[in-house]
């Protein structure tokens, strides 16, 4: 099936989402939609999948206009997708799941759920997925969780699958699995389009690469097209990822974890049995897929999680039980995951979001009195250190882009004097420029002898930042290894491999991704 | 696939360690247990005077007629109050050992301590058993109906706090429409199409405008009121005889099934409205969790852009789920005018609909679990009343509590997590 895209324009208020798009996927191809997060790729593939209407322009299903106004004419059309964020229903099994929508019945209208069991393994033999039909969905890791997704679409005959960012969530080797599993479908004649800004997948798997920037698409590549320039026709300019530091000068033990397990409200256990610690100035980084406990490590430091037990010690003192405040007091600077939700209050100025954790401390306040002016003339200095872009210091923060917004952020955290700076996620959907500002000030903020600990799922990040890495898994910690590890080995700890079988399986089996770049290494040196 | 995927293999789960357990475990229950099965033993046994208790088991019109049954109230409240206590043991054994509790240990709790109550409470009188029975139902009644009414509503996301408004509208119309027409028939039609009728200004006003479903759901409550206690002023009691005396619907007594020895008689001796009750949880149980309608339904409550993106329109799902509750409560209204009371009065609701709610939270937005949550709350609400007419010390207002009491309770988790579908009052807006 050929699916084309004529002149598709987006709009959200002034924001122009996708500008003139014209694309074509050839049946049977796999074919790369390359860009930043921002540029405007989810957009372009829910108007194709019919969740967003285009403003201007036209799809075509083999020449033909596709009137496209809901998912379902799509899925009609043979359309198919896999979100970025699983539309799965938690509590249903996996045959609920995959019939919703498309359900068979018998007896009058009873709903049919050995006839979905059976389609569920029928496609599930063929490609060799292993996903049980009665398993409820959110007891399955998310690898299988995308499995589910993949046969949702297969079960309606999907001819071109739409894939949206499928690795974010899965480790190197469910990457591989997943790339086996394109392969497979590419030689049943489906036609994939594959969605990411991950370059090293790209050139393993694509058959062509289209790249978009800011809503335009910026121009075609060759999967042999070199990281380097596929990489600037991504930002617009060649970029260098790696961080100028020093090795660190590290010092005494300023955070001691020991034993910290912590369950969520359903009770399952998020953190299981985490030791570690982190010496005053050095980069701890927490590796590891998303999802698999990080992010609750570090909001059991915070006392943002209640069911929290083991011990976490700053300078020998204890900080389970202690309230949120207390834990800020003491020293620590937080920059949360989600900044739009946890970091900033999106309503507020730019000035008062920057004395959020601060406002009722002297110089911002005496007693029960606020100082606006204080407040003011903190702004100005710190938007001018930290190079924040912004009408002025009354504009609202929510009205930034993500990098500023950021940045707004990390001047809070470090503008008092801190023991410990925890970090989670800090560049996610950045732009290159404001990552490399934010890598530069967490190094600087290291080298002044604070303990830093990084969470991250980016491997280029953990590569670029860290001393140490910590691989989580589950919950658990897999191992503690030296920040310059082999990103295969990295890989298979993320997958729960142990890091001395790690360095093994390694070497004997490269990865699918590290042996295609080889290929293209080789070939590109036979061309020279 | 490839060699690596072999390599991947988690190591298997691990049992759960010491910090695990002592995190994940709720002592709530078992302790809560323990004081209520102390409390029963100290006041319903040891310090209470021994008399006897009689249970009538059968009514005079019963065609088996069983001897009424007498028991000594001091040692048979020791006895139940004892059974309290073990199970309140077991429930520390579970949580000691961290496993989860069994759906009918709270149930067995609650039965072994509200008999262990009644043997103490009824000492030295009678009681009709039957007849408690008999009461409870009828109570229960509109508590079912307004439970199903909101689960509809609720399975699919759409709070409904009007559920109260609904009954009284039904009540109502179903009363004035009999009346008018001189037919109870026709006054059981209207009754569900006054219900859907508060409920589309819900539907509209939450699912159309987004308006915050609580405040509708309140604001239509109290317009439900006005509306009737204004209509019942100006027309209602003044002109009684046109507009408010539809009579009521007599007691349809189902052979062999009505001769079972106390059951029978509560159950199967019953008006059409009661009947229909039954078919109607069966049809709601059935429909919501073995048909392709309560799959898209649990979806959209549960996920609603998963159901969007399966090609299901997910807003027309609520509106249509909202009305169709509507329709049960306002039907189940009617029982007030047409079954009960014979004539409609200002508020004959009482906040029924409000109970219905916590009866529904109660039974986990399940069909079953809300019946049974609807009869305790109105065995217990039945049992003040028959307990003041025999002479019972504690002041009737005291008892009228309880049912609230239990509610609170039940609703604080004390039986166990209580989980409501995902996405319940989000509403769903696309962009």
């Amino acid at each position: 099936m050929k699916l084309e895209l004529r002149g598709i324009t987006k709009r959200f208020g002034s924001l122009v989402a996708n500008d003139h798009i014209d694309l074509v996927i050839e049946p049977g191809e796999i074919h790369c939609l390359l860009g930043e997060n921002g540029a405007g790729k989810s957009t372009m593939m829910n108007l194709i999948y019919g969740l967003l209407e285009p403003d201007e322009g036209e799809i075509f299903v083999d020449d033909k206009p596709l009137k496209c106004n809901s998912p379902s004419d799509a899925m009609a059309a043979g359309i198919g997708m896999v979100h970025q964020h699983f539309m799965l229903v938690p509590v249903f099994t996996v045959a609920e799941n995959v019939m919703l929508g498309a359900e068979p019945v018998r007896n009058g209208g009873l709903l049919d759920l050995d006839a979905a069991r059976k389609r569920v393994r029928q496609i599930s033999e063929r490609f060799g997925f292993d996903v049980d039909p009665d398993a409820v969905v959110e007891t399955l890791p998310v690898g299988v969780q995308q499995r589910v997704e993949i046969i949702k679409a297969l079960v309606r005959d999907a001819r071109v699958l739409i894939l949206d960012e499928p690795t974010a969530v899965l480790t190197p080797q469910e990457t591989d699995e997943l790339i086996e599993i394109m392969r497979q479908l590419k030689a049943n004649g489906t036609s994939i389009v594959f969605i990411t800004h991950k370059l090293r997948e790209v050139r393993a798997v694509a058959d062509r690469i289209t790249v978009l920037r800011l809503g335009k698409i910026v121009g075609e590549a060759d999967p042999s097209a070199s990281e380097a320039e596929l990489a600037s026709m991504m930002v617009g300019r060649s970029v260098t990822l790696a961080v100028d530091k020093e090795p660190p000068k590290t010092g005494d033990v300023v955070l001691d974890v020991q034993g910290l397990t912590v369950v969520d409200e359903r009770d399952q256990v998020v953190v299981d049995d985490v030791s570690f610690d982190v010496r005053a100035g050095e980069v701890l980084a927490i590796a590891g897929v998303q999802g698999n406990g990080q992010t609750e490590v570090t909001e059991a430091i915070l006392g943002l999680q209640s069911k929290a037990t083991g011990s976490v010690r700053l300078d020998g003192k204890e900080l389970i039980g202690r309230s949120v405040r207390q834990v800020l007091r003491s020293g620590v600077g937080f920059v949360p995951e989600d900044r739009k939700v946890d970091g900033l209050v999106g309503d507020f100025s730019v000035a008062d979001n920057l004395v959020l954790d601060l406002h009722d401390q002297p110089p911002f306040a005496s007693g029960p009195i606020f100082k606006p002016a204080a407040v003011q003339s903190n702004a100005t200095e710190r938007i001018a250190e930290f190079d924040i872009r912004t009408g002025s210091a009354a504009t609202p923060a929510k009205t930034l882009s993500g990098g500023n917004q950021q940045k707004v952020v990390i001047a809070r955290e470090l503008s008092r004097p801190l023991r410990l700076l925890i970090a989670a996620q800090p560049t996610r959907g950045l732009d290159v420029g404001s990552i490399e500002f934010v890598h530069k000030r967490i190094i600087a903020e290291r080298d002044k002898g604070t303990a830093v600990l990084i969470v991250s799922t980016e491997l280029d990040e953990v590569n670029a930042l860290a001393d140490r890495v910590l691989v989580m898994y589950r919950g658990k910690v897999v191992g503690i290894v030296p920040g310059d590890t082999d990103r295969d080995v990295l890989g298979l700890m993320m997958a729960g491999v142990p890091p001395q079988e790690a360095d093994k399986q390694a070497e004997e089996h490269p990865t699918l991704i590290e042996h295609a770049e080889a290929l293209l290494t080789k070939q590109d040196e036979d061309q020279k | 696939m490839t060699e690596t995927t072999t390599a991947t293999t988690p190591a298997t789960t691990e049992p759960e360690s010491e910090n695990v357990k002592a995190l994940t475990r709720n002592w709530a229950p078992p302790i809560a247990y323990t004081v209520l099965g102390l409390f029963a033993l100290v006041v319903f046994g040891i310090l209470a005077d021994s008399a006897t208790a009689t249970f009538g088991l059968s009514t005079r019109s019963d065609a088996i007629q069983l001897d009424p049954l007498a028991v000594p109230s001091k040692l048979t409240s020791i006895v139940l109050a004892v059974g309290c206590l073990l199970a309140a043991a077991y429930a520390f054994w579970l949580t000691g050992k961290a496993r989860k509790q069994p759906l009918w240990l709270p149930i067995l709790f609650g039965l072994l301590f509200v008999m262990s109550f009644l043997v103490w409470a009824v000492a030295g009188a009678a009681i009709s058993l039957t007849g408690l029975l008999q009461g409870a139902l009828a109570l229960a009644v509109p508590f079912i109906f307004g439970a199903l009414c909101g689960m509809v509503g609720e399975r699919s996301g759409v709070i409904n706090i009007a559920i109260d408004g609904q009954l009284l509208f039904g009540a109502f119309l179903s009363g004035v429409v009999a009346s008018l027409a001189g037919n109870l028939w026709l006054g059981l039609i209207a009754a569900p199409i006054a219900g859907v009728m508060v409920a589309w200004l819900l539907a509209v006003f939450t699912i159309k405008y987004f308006v915050n479903q609580i405040i509708v759901g309140v604001v239509l409550n109290v317009l439900v009121y006005g509306v009737t206690n204004f209509l019942y002023g100006s027309l209602l009691a003044p002109e009684q005889d046109t507009w408010n005396s539809p009579g009521k619907f007599g007691k349809l007594e189902i052979p062999l099934l009505s001769d079972i020895p106390v059951i029978g008689p509560v159950l199967f001796n019953q008006t059409i409205i009661v009947y229909v009750m039954y078919v109607v949880v069966a049809l709601v149980h059935v429909a919501l969790f073995h048909t392709r309608w309560g799959l898209r339904v649990r979806a959209v409550g549960e996920h609603p852009e998963a159901a969007d993106t399966a090609g299901i329109d997910v807003n027309s799902v609520r509106f249509r789920n909202v009305l169709i509750g509507g329709a049960i409560a306002g039907f189940g209204g009617a029982f007030f005018t047409l079954a009960q009371q014979g004539i409609f009065n200002k508020e004959m609701t009482a906040g029924a609909g409000f109970i219905a709610l916590a009866a529904m939270i109660m039974g986990r937005w399940t069909p079953i679990g809300a019946v049974f949550a609807a009869l305790l709350i109105g065995f217990a609400d039945n049992l003040q009343s028959v307990l003041g007419i025999i002479g019972f010390p504690i002041p009737s207002e005291l008892m009228a509590m309880t049912p609230y009491l239990l509610t609170i309770l039940a609703v604080a988790g004390l039986v166990g997590k209580i989980r409501p579908p995902a996405a319940n009052g989000v509403p769903y807006i696309k962009s």
